[in-house]
């Protein structure tokens, strides 16, 4: 099997091509699931768990290639592993706790660059920066069965993972486990990084966790609008960051990383006009009296 | 209505002593509630009143003593949604946009089980839970847009939603208004006739509320006056006259 069923489909420009196809599809599925976890995430001030798990989940890509296994499954492992013992640290709260953090993160991305190193296709480059134009139809049922995991279960414990970022206190009382649900929310930014390592590679997952969310909650108003905000454009910075590779011949991780950069500059932008012209006294110094 | 109505105590502390360090908080403390009462707890600031109600609904846990919720030992309940608790203030972020109805129906989680389908009933108990804290109209407000009242209101109406048995609040009017705190007591008393259910209130302004307690308790480390609001006003304390200079007159009292 060389493609997904019936590929090419008659897309236009610039996805005309089966290679494009699969790169839109595993880009869309982490376009859409990495900002709904981003938008727990944001809110729990852990937005940068998504870049140190990624640093950990680089051990996993050295000791798939290292085994010759395929580091999907390899990476998943090790990044799931570190999210429950991030998690665990994090519960309790101390100073060490933050330097062993530390060492989960830069020990993994040691790790990892050191076990590639013994192995005979040493190259990490497309899981550190990701690589999706060369999708295959094996990587992208890959993405498409974790990034389906990760928004099922978004959608059943939405609610009460909210109920939890906006007072965990009050929802451990209730009887909602916020324990658990708080490493459910570690795991799930584990799977998010490994379906989005061949997008925009582990270095780069973060930012497509957490710039959709910057620019959706700057114009949302409901928790609901956020998160249907991020992954619009999430959406919208994968489909823009694929043209713009493929008609320029850039990195397509960094490009759709830089697209979503952009979107949060204009919608700020936009932002602060919009809440200026509504104060037309902040008009300033221009409008002043006489 | 409530099957447990004068057999077994919604809520009971018995000698129940907590320190954080050496100098203990809590000495010896029992409390004891039943359905339908309305009961003020008050003490003067550092009397231990939150530490208290930590206590009281499970997170923090008691050097000596027993606390029963319903019966059973905080750790042990199993319907938790029959205690609400309302914390002393909001903890939620000012910049997380999030609709005052959003925030009311997680309040419904713990009755509706959290992982299953919002049924009509759980739809109708925020819809009634946004109306008695009168916030109806307030529902797809940005919680960031409301005052610091209404706010509170919506902490309370959060409570609500699971229709509690018991619910305990932590000073959730300081720094309310007296038309806020109107509504606030409205709230609480239809709760206490309407569904039976019992409340703790820990508050420092009772002057919206003291016609309506059943009793007040003083709480200064032990339990200093447990008893009718009429009885604490014999001592020389009153909490209509006193409202706001409460903290100052329970100093007085032994």
């Amino acid at each position: 099997m060389d493609a997904m069923p019936g590929m090419p489909w008659p897309l236009p420009w610039p996805f005309d091509r089966t290679y494009m196809q699969l790169a839109l599809v595993a880009g869309m599925v982490v376009g859409a699931a990495a900002p709904c976890v981003g938008t727990f995430l944001v809110q729990k001030r852990l937005s940068l768990l998504g870049d140190g798990l990624g640093h950990a989940a680089v051990a996993g890509v050295g000791a798939g290639l290292l085994v010759g296994t395929g580091p999907t499954w390899t990476a998943l492992a090790v990044a799931v592993g570190a999210a429950v013992v991030v998690e665990w640290l994090r519960t309790r709260g101390s100073a060490s706790g933050d330097l062993a953090l530390a060492l989960i993160f830069y020990g993994g991305i040691a790790a990892g660059v050191v076990l590639a190193s013994r192995s005979t296709d040493a190259n990490l480059q497309p899981y550190l920066f990701g690589s999706i134009l060369t999708v295959g139809p094996d990587d992208a049922y890959a993405v498409l069965g974790l990034g389906a995991a990760i928004v099922a279960t978004v959608a059943v414990t939405g609610r009460a993972l909210l109920a939890v970022v906006l007072d965990e206190e009050s929802a451990r009382v209730s009887g909602i486990p916020a324990r658990l649900l708080n490493v459910l929310l570690a795991v799930l930014t584990a799977v998010t990084i490994v379906a989005s390592m061949r997008v925009v590679g582990v270095l780069l997952v973060a930012a497509l966790m957490v710039l959709p969310v910057a620019s959706a909650r700057l114009v949302a108003r409901s928790f609901r609008g956020t998160m249907l905000g991020a992954v619009a454009v999430g959406l919208t910075s994968v489909v823009l960051g694929l043209a713009a590779s493929r008609q320029w011949a850039l990195a397509s991780g960094g490009t759709i990383v830089l697209v979503a950069v952009a979107t949060f500059v204009v919608v700020s932008v936009f932002q602060a006009v919009r809440a200026g012209a509504a104060r037309p006294d902040a008009g300033g110094l221009l409008s002043g009296p006489g | 209505m409530n099957l447990s109505n004068g057999v077994a105590p919604v809520l009971s502390a018995r000698g129940v002593s907590f320190a954080y360090g050496p100098e203990p908080v809590l000495e010896d403390v029992g409390v004891e509630l039943s359905s339908g009462e309305f009961v003020a707890l008050v003490g003067p600031n550092g009397s231990g009143k939150s530490t208290l109600v930590r206590v009281l609904v499970g997170l923090l846990t008691p050097r000596s003593g027993t606390v029963r919720l319903f019966g059973e030992p905080p750790d042990r309940l199993r319907r938790r949604w029959r205690v609400g608790y309302v914390p002393q203030r909001l903890r939620i972020a000012p910049d997380l946009p999030v609709t005052v109805g959003e925030v009311v129906a997680t309040g419904r989680l713990p009755r509706q089980g959290w992982w299953r389908r919002t049924r009509p009933a759980d739809r109708a108990a925020v819809d009634h839970a946004l109306e008695s804290a009168g916030l109806a109209d307030l529902r797809r407000r940005p919680l960031a847009e409301l005052s610091g009242g209404q706010q509170q209101r919506v902490l309370i109406a959060k409570a609500l939603a699971s229709e509690p048995e018991l619910l305990i609040l932590d000073e959730p009017v300081a720094g309310v208004d007296a038309a806020a705190q109107r509504q606030f007591r409205d709230s609480l008393v239809h709760l206490v006739e309407e569904h039976g259910a019992a409340v703790l209130l820990i508050s420092h302004e009772l002057g919206a509320v003291a016609d309506d307690l059943d009793r007040v308790i003083v709480l200064k480390r032990r339990v200093v006056f447990d008893g009718p609001p009429a009885e604490l006003a014999a001592t020389g304390v009153s909490l209509g006259i006193h409202a706001d200079d409460l903290p100052l007159w329970l100093e007085e009292l032994a």
